[in-house]
C-alpha cells in the first residue's frame, strides 16, 4: 500500500501529530510506502528545528527527522500556511527579509500542490487532526 | 498533469471563523482545481456556516472569506453538498446560504446550481464512494 500523510496539528498540543508518526513508522516497518507526508495548518509547527523539549519528554521534530533519515521520506511543510505561522527556511527567509531561519532540514517548504499530488499519487490519503 | 482523475472529497466540518481550517481548506480547493480532478465539497456539521450568507467580519478583525465560494465555478469545481440535518440542526434552510452558481458551456453557459442538498445518509455513500476524502 502507498500513503500519503497529511498532519494538522501541531506538536505538543494535540495527539494528531503522535498519532501520525506512530502510524507513519508503524506504516513503513511493515513494508508499506508513504510517498510524502504533509504539514498543514499548525501541523508546519511539527519542522521547527528549534523545538526544545524537557529532556524527559519526546522530541516530535527529531523523531520525524530520525524517520526521513532512516526511510528517505520526503517531509513537505506548506509554504503559505509556513509563512503564516513564522516558519522560515533560507529561501523564504531571503524573498521576505527575515533574518532567522527555523525549518529543520530534514524538512521542505512547498506548495499545496504537493498535498494534492500526494493524495493523486498514493493508494490512501491519511489525514490526522481535528 | 497527471492522467489519473479521482473522485475529491473535500469535506468541511468547522465554522469559518474562530479557527483557520475553512479558510485554508479553500485555499486547498481552489490550488487543487489546477489538477483536473473530479472534485467535490460537503459542508457538514458547523461547516454549513462556511456557505451563509451575509457574513460580516469587521467585528472580529479577520478577512471575510466567503465571496470566494462564489467563485468556485470559474475553478470548474461545481458540486457542492449541504447535508440537510446539519442545516437543520442549526435553525437554517438554503436560503441562508449564498446562492452558488456555475456556467455549463455545453448548455450555452446556462446558471445552473453547485449547491446540493443531501441527506444524511447520501453524504455517507457520497464519502463512501470518494477516492481521497480531505478533512477539514
Amino acid at each position: 500500500m502507498k500513503f500519503a500523510i497529511q498532519i494538522n496539528e501541531g506538536p505538543y498540543q494535540h495527539q494528531a501529530s503522535d498519532s501520525a508518526y506512530f502510524f507513519t513508522k508503524a506504516a513503513l516497518e511493515k513494508g508499506h510506502e508513504v510517498f510524502r507526508v504533509f504539514f498543514y495548518h499548525d501541523g508546519v509547527d511539527n519542522a521547527s528545528r528549534l523545538t526544545t523539549p524537557p529532556q524527559d519528554d519526546r522530541n516530535v521534530v527529531e523523531r520525524w527527522a530520525a524517520l526521513a533519515e532512516q526511510y528517505e521520506l520526503d517531509m513537505v511543510v506548506c509554504v503559505a500556511a509556513a509563512q503564516r505561522r513564522g516558519m522560515v527556511d533560507e529561501g523564504e527567509a531571503k524573498r521576505n527579509g527575515k533574518d532567522a531561519t527555523n525549518i529543520h532540514p530534514r524538512f521542505r517548504i512547498s506548495g499545496l500542490g504537493q498535498l494534492v499530488e500526494a493524495a493523486i499519487q498514493a493508494d490512501r490519503l491519511v489525514v490526522f487532526g481535528d | 498533469m497527471s492522467a489519473t482523475v479521482k473522485k475529491f472529497l473535500y469535506l468541511n466540518r468547522k465554522a469559518p471563523y474562530g479557527t483557520i481550517y475553512a479558510w485554508e481548506s479553500l485555499e486547498v480547493v481552489l490550488i487543487g482545481a489546477a489538477f483536473d480532478q473530479d472534485v467535490s465539497l460537503a459542508f457538514v456539521d458547523d461547516g454549513v456556516y462556511q456557505l451563509t450568507k451575509g457574513q460580516e467580519t469587521a467585528g472580529i478583525g479577520m478577512k471575510n472569506f466567503s465571496p470566494t465560494y462564489a467563485a468556485l465555478g470559474d475553478y470548474e469545481v461545481t458540486k457542492i453538498f449541504v447535508e440537510q440535518e446539519s442545516l437543520q440542526e442549526r435553525g437554517l434552510s438554503l436560503d441562508d446560504l449564498q446562492h452558488l452558481v456555475w456556467e455549463d458551456e455545453d448548455e450555452d453557459y446556462a446558471e445552473k446550481d453547485s449547491i446540493a442538498l443531501v441527506s444524511r445518509a447520501e453524504m455517507a455513500a457520497l464519502m463512501d464512494e470518494s477516492d481521497v476524502v480531505f478533512s477539514f
